[in-house]
């Protein structure tokens, strides 16, 4: 046994402690997870967590905790629990990717990307190079998965996707548009990839079921944009009989005020895809009656046990409500724990095999099941429905659930047509 | 490019007032956060990058003080005076160093000002966007003149706006601490030699420009997202009046932030996909025939 100096010896101990912990403190380095013999799963997210759509980067990360929870108390994967590393990427691309990177370097096994379009796009470049398995759970621009060119191995979509949405929605608005004789439409959508993509896929299906349908404007806030005002005169301008909109989060709400001070609401039939949420929903004021709006997360639908039960248990644990990206970051745990049982190991291209074409037990699916398509990493078989919005719980009345054999049929037609099947 | 609606859109007279009524209330709002950056710049010289800032801290003092009491006109004074005794103790603790400093240092300084007060806010109202709700009395269906739709709280908004920036040029004309403001300015030495207090002028004015910042706050937060990081897309906008209307001219802010709101207004009718590029556009083509902006002094 070697002998020390008391004093000297516990004093610079204490400090090299106290740097180390101030070090772990300031760093958020898992300092404890590394000393134990079975490693955690390590699954690393950047999302957005302060700004205009923080609420939706705060309700995935919580859905993300609140499943790996359920997952870490039944034991995990042989003992091995799943450590979830989120960071705030502020809503910038830029800074989503340097998160990215900086994860992977710090060796998390598995990548939740749990930013929209706009960052997730900036992800994907990233984990291109690096071979990281990774999710993501927030971006709905189709050509993500649909797009060959911007398909690999290792990267699969476990949210909802646009041309999915546009399909439901363009079959739902026909129906309306002929009961109504709604022929004059103008667009007013986020000027970035979702929204241009988005828009034009349900003006596609809208006219496909509706020909004789006429777009007579279109105005493109920027995102985030904080004045509405030059859209919202534009829209009274054009008096369109319809419009349509796939705003969401703050930017919906912000325009949805505007646009009631000039009246639009009263002159036209509204189909805003993105309505109902409740990070939408909660935070207008006097909902407009009747605007048409598809599923984004409701509670309510898909009518299901499991899926109110979800609803019950994150609104008692986070005192707030569930919204879309919850149930598609609940969805992508639910998913990634089941290969993680399946193949009972890490290793990233195991589990993308085990992940193309799994099919679980979902509270969010339309007939109680989802599904990872396997030809193009993508999620199939959630509940899409339409509706009209009501300024009470349950915000949703008349929802009319779409067709999925009809929605993937004409997304067969529809990548065919883009060269891309 | 749809030229041939914005004929159509030109030869109606309710059209006009919709788009003008609309560009002017875009204008003003402007107009409150760019007079008070170009005011600050003129007398100051200080480049205030964190200007923004002050319009986001507005928007919270706002929404804060309207929750509690509910009045519109407690929640519009609280964001103004707030934020005018917040630039003030900023002012006197830390703007008052840099006066005169490189740009790059006022920058990295203002840089530090955005970053802690985003957090701050985050801390204290949390990172998510909030809403104020809009006033009971302005939730009405929008009045209709000469055909134009016009919501009465923009009337609200424009006749407040409007009073502020003829009591600002009054103010500034007019009286005698206009006429010291505008002569510290030029010579704050001489000014101080015959026995004005020019770091009190300094204080009152930066006071008076955040206060401006923080009214626009206070009035756009019954319309717009009260969020983190707010300021910044503001500031942007705000630079552009500032230059197109020279630096340091509150005139020329007026004009510019005019010219900004019709341009949005109209720009969206006849060019919908290009309504940013357009304020760009106009902004290279105004500096290009006159390079200190529409009220700016020649540049040596």
């Amino acid at each position: 046994m070697s002998k020390t100096d008391p004093g000297g010896a516990s004093r610079r101990g204490l400090l090299a402690a106290s740097a180390g912990m101030g070090a772990a403190a300031i760093t958020g380095f898992p300092m404890v997870a590394r000393s134990q013999g079975r490693r955690p799963i390590r699954i690393g997210m950047p999302t957005i967590l302060s700004g205009r759509v923080a609420q939706l980067g705060i309700s995935s990360r919580d859905a993300v905790l609140m499943e790996v929870e359920k997952f870490n108390a039944e034991g995990g994967l042989d003992g091995r629990p799943i450590e979830v590393i989120v960071r705030d990427s502020r809503g910038v691309p830029a800074e989503a990717a340097r998160l990215a990177r900086e994860m992977i370097s710090d060796g998390v096994d598995i990548l939740f990307d749990g930013e929209p379009s706009s960052g997730g796009f900036a992800v994907h470049e990233v984990v291109r190079e690096t071979g990281t398995l990774t999710l993501h759970i927030n971006t709905e621009t189709s050509a993500m998965s649909a797009d060959p060119k911007q398909r690999f191995w290792n990267a699969f979509r476990i949210a909802r996707q646009g041309i999915h949405d546009s399909i439901a929605g363009g079959v739902y608005a026909a129906e309306i548009v002929k009961a109504k004789n709604l022929r004059r439409w103008m667009t007013v959508s986020p000027d970035y990839a979702y929204g241009r993509d988005t828009t034009a896929e349900f003006i596609e299906y809208l006219k496909y079921f509706t020909p004789d349908v006429q777009v007579v404007g279109e105005t493109w806030p920027k995102l985030f944009q904080p004045d509405y005002t030059e859209n919202v005169t534009r829209l009274a301008q054009g008096r369109p009989q319809a419009v349509y909109s796939c705003l969401w989060a703050g930017d919906l709400v912000a325009f949805v005020e505007q646009a009631a001070l000039y009246g639009l609401f009263s002159q036209s039939q509204y189909f805003a895809v993105n309505m109902a949420d409740y990070t939408t929903l909660k935070q207008i004021k006097q909902l407009p009656r009747g605007v048409h709006s598809g599923n984004r997360y409701l509670s309510s639908y898909p009518a299901q046990p499991t899926n109110a039960a979800f609803g019950r248990d994150y609104q008692r644990r986070y005192n707030n409500y569930p919204t879309n990206w919850a149930w598609q970051a609940a969805t992508a745990v639910h998913l990634t724990t089941a290969a993680l049982k399946k193949v009972g190991s890490t290793d990233p291209r195991q589990l993308a095999s085990a992940l193309r074409g799994l099919t679980i037990d979902s509270p969010f699916g339309a007939d109680g099941k989802v599904t990872m398509r396997a030809e193009d990493q993508t999620l199939v078989g959630y509940a899409i429905g339409w509706g009209t919005t009501i300024p009470a719980e349950p915000y949703v009345e008349g929802i009319k659930t779409a067709d999925w054999n009809q929605i993937t049929q004409l997304e067969q037609e529809w990548k065919k047509g883009k060269g891309w099947a | 490019m749809d030229l041939g609606e914005l004929a159509a859109c030109m030869g109606s007279l309710p059209c006009v007032i919709t788009q003008v009524s609309a560009g002017l209330t875009i204008g003003l709002l402007l107009f409150l956060v760019a007079s008070g950056l170009t005011l600050i710049f003129g007398v100051l010289g200080l480049v205030n990058f964190a200007h923004g800032t002050l319009y986001m801290l507005g928007a919270y003092f706002a929404l804060s003080a309207y929750e509690l009491t509910e009045s519109f006109l407690v929640a519009t004074l609280a964001g103004t005076l707030g934020v005018a005794v917040f630039g003030l103790l900023m002012e006197r603790t830390l703007f008052r160093r840099i006066y005169g400093a490189d740009v790059l240092m006022q920058l990295l300084v203002c840089y530090a000002v955005i970053l802690i007060m985003d957090d701050v806010v985050k801390i204290v109202w949390g990172g998510d966007f909030l809403k104020m709700d809009m006033p009971e009395t302005f939730r009405r269906p929008p009045l209709l003149i000469g055909g134009g739709i016009v919501p009465l709280f923009y009337l609200v908004l424009f006749g407040i706006t409007l009073a502020v920036a003829l009591l600002l040029a009054l103010g500034m004309s007019r009286t005698r601490f206009g006429r010291t403001v505008r002569a510290a300015a030029v010579n704050p030495a001489m000014v101080a030699s015959l026995g004005v207090n020019t770091s009190f002028v300094f204080a009152a004015v930066f006071a008076v420009g955040s206060g401006l910042a923080g009214l626009a706050g206070a009035l756009s937060a019954p319309i717009r997202s009260v969020v983190p990081g707010a300021g910044v897309s503001i500031l942007i906008e705000s630079f552009i009046v500032t230059v197109i209307g020279g630096m340091g001219s509150i005139g020329g802010a007026l004009a510019a932030a005019l010219l900004i709101g019709l341009t949005r207004s109209f720009g969206s009718i006849g060019f919908p996909l290009f309504t940013e590029g357009l304020m760009f556009l106009m902004m290279a083509a105004i500096l290009l025939v006159k390079p200190s902006g529409l009220a700016g002094k020649h540049l040596a």
